[in-house]
């Protein structure tokens, strides 16, 4: 299709506004980590803030937990994630677009179904008190959906007489997976991996319905503090750590597997 | 050891496929929509009005407040008016977006522009929200001291904040849309005589759909359950997520369950009736 000089800059232009779009709120909460005064305009440069963050019970009780629930629930999505892919893979069955069906809805459907849902079955049905267990069952529920997907696009690349050629060699299924499959897969896993416990350390309306009261993740700080003034430092401090504990991970996962559309 | 049980399998290709599938789809059935079921018998319970308690007597009661008080009504049409405004300015903002990526970039700007739109998207969800409450904050946010304006806190608010978050969402797939689509047959249609606009309506749109579709899917879902970013810069603004955080935070999980039930069925409709776009292999 013929585009003109101008049509080509102007798209150009559009497109150079949006990255601005997508990344200046969060570089201006990053400025505001570092922010002198307790206000939401930067007014001078100080450190003094990640140090209170760093020294604040809260804060660290919230960070831990974070840490434990996404790798939890990272370690949960990453067996049930290839497995679910696997079969969808290699086996043509009945049901099979169910299943594939089934996969994406936990992430197709609007968090707050997904998180009331959760909570009606652990407490109205099943009795079960809310708290770690609960939340990773639930992280882990969206977390296989990221790994499933990676781990399929992956193995739709893949040629498949590699597996035969092991077959052939006289490998059994489980040789076959663990010298063949496994190798070529684990680059795929590592960042389907990355991508779940990115997508956990952020997670706030699944968790606000499945942790309970006494359990707390940096979200859930954010979300606590976020309109008490005296504590406005201390939520940007934290508020831009979840950024860069969550971006980070997603490079590495973007850089690993080189492939855009795979990496939501 | 495991030789045996290899060998056995090897015969039994049933049974290799069983055991594959029974931990992710017992997980899938079993907590997934087993805790769906949950909802909809949770929401056919009540709530008794002196102890606040949940009885376990099935009726439709909760739908029928539902249906009765006009207020739940007036909130379902407005989440579902910002879920369409919001899944109208991302397809807006998107589609020039992915253009350029797919056709007009060189390979290397490509890449990163790739890295670039990704990475927002993994950055906090709470934080941006967060960091847009301090740029629409009428009464000395960063838009108020540099513009001398600001829509401030409420339903344009809602919309603009929405919008922001859910954009990479509808940019990628539709980039991967455009990128599946042949240069050679935008070629074939300026042969013909086709000028640009043509090419779009004739070759790109009817190709581009089930990606555009997908891309609709991310924005309407994540727009029609959001609370928390209603609660950070919408006001007063109340959405079908805040009604139902509001009535699960007094304990009237029954009428919660029942209103979840709606956003829940809108969706399943929504991807039953795309199925056959073939959409949802974009996702």
């Amino acid at each position: 299709m013929y585009l003109s000089t101008a049509v080509r800059r102007g798209i150009a232009i559009l497109t150079a506004a949006v990255v601005l779009f997508l990344y200046a709120p969060i570089a201006y909460l990053g400025l505001l980590a570092f922010n002198r005064e307790r206000s939401i305009i930067f007014s001078g440069f100080t450190l003094k803030w990640w140090g209170v963050a760093w020294r604040d019970h809260e804060v660290r009780r919230a960070l831990w937990g974070s840490v434990r629930t996404a790798t939890m629930a990272t370690l949960v999505a990453l067996v049930l994630g290839t497995l679910a892919s696997l079969a969808v893979h290699r086996y043509r069955f009945f049901g099979r677009t169910t299943v594939s069906f089934a996969v994406i809805l936990p992430i197709a459907l609007p968090g707050i179904v997904t998180g009331i849902a959760l909570n009606a079955a652990f407490r109205q049905i099943l009795g079960v008190k809310l708290g770690f267990f609960t939340l990773v069952v639930a992280h882990a529920t969206f977390c296989l959906v990221v790994v499933f997907n990676n781990v399929v696009a992956r193995l739709r690349r893949l040629p498949g007489n590699l597996e035969e050629a092991s077959a052939d060699l006289g490998g059994d299924a489980f040789q076959t997976f663990r010298f063949v499959t496994l190798p070529l897969l684990r680059s795929a896993l590592f960042a389907g991996g990355l991508l779940a416990f990115a997508l956990s350390f952020d997670e706030i309306v699944v968790t606000t319905f499945t942790a309970g009261s006494g359990f707390s993740t940096l979200p859930q700080f954010i979300l606590g503090n976020y309109s008490r003034p005296q504590r406005l430092p201390v939520v940007n401090v934290v508020a831009i750590t979840v950024v860069v504990l969550s971006i980070v991970p997603a490079w590495l996962a973007q850089r690993i597997s080189g492939d855009v559309s795979s990496a939501r | 050891m495991l030789k045996p049980l290899a060998r056995w399998l090897h015969r039994r290709p049933l049974a290799g496929l069983v055991g594959l599938l029974c931990a992710p789809l017992a997980w899938l059935v079993v907590v997934y929509l087993g805790s769906l079921v949950a909802l909809l018998v949770s929401s056919l319970y009540s709530l008794d009005s002196f102890t606040f308690t949940v009885v376990k007597h099935v009726g439709l009661q909760n739908f029928r407040e539902l249906w009765h008080r006009p207020v739940y009504a007036r909130v379902a049409t407005r989440t579902l008016g910002v879920a369409a405004a919001v899944t109208l300015v991302d397809l807006v903002l998107a589609m020039p977006i992915a253009f350029y990526m797919a056709k007009v970039a060189t390979p290397r700007v490509r890449r990163a522009l790739g890295i670039a739109l990704i990475l927002p998207l993994w950055a906090s969800y709470l934080a941006k929200a967060y960091a847009w409450r301090t740029f629409l904050d009428p009464a000395g946010g960063l838009l108020r001291k540099t513009l001398g304006w600001s829509p401030g806190f409420g339903l344009s608010g809602v919309v603009i904040v929405l919008a922001y978050l859910w954009l990479p969402y509808a940019i990628l797939p539709i980039y991967a849309g455009l990128e599946r689509l042949p240069n050679s047959l935008l070629e074939a249609s300026a042969d013909l005589g086709g000028r640009a606009g043509v090419t779009l309506r004739a070759v790109v749109f009817p190709i581009l759909l089930p990606a555009v579709v997908a891309a609709t899917i991310f924005t309407f879902s994540l727009s029609l359950g959001d609370y928390i970013t209603v609660g950070i810069v919408g006001g007063k603004t109340q959405m079908i997520g805040n009604v139902i955080s509001a009535n699960f935070g007094v304990n009237n999980v029954p009428l919660a369950a029942a209103f979840a039930v709606v956003p829940m069925v809108i969706m399943v409709l929504y991807l039953v009736g795309v199925r056959r776009t073939g959409a949802l292999e974009n996702l």
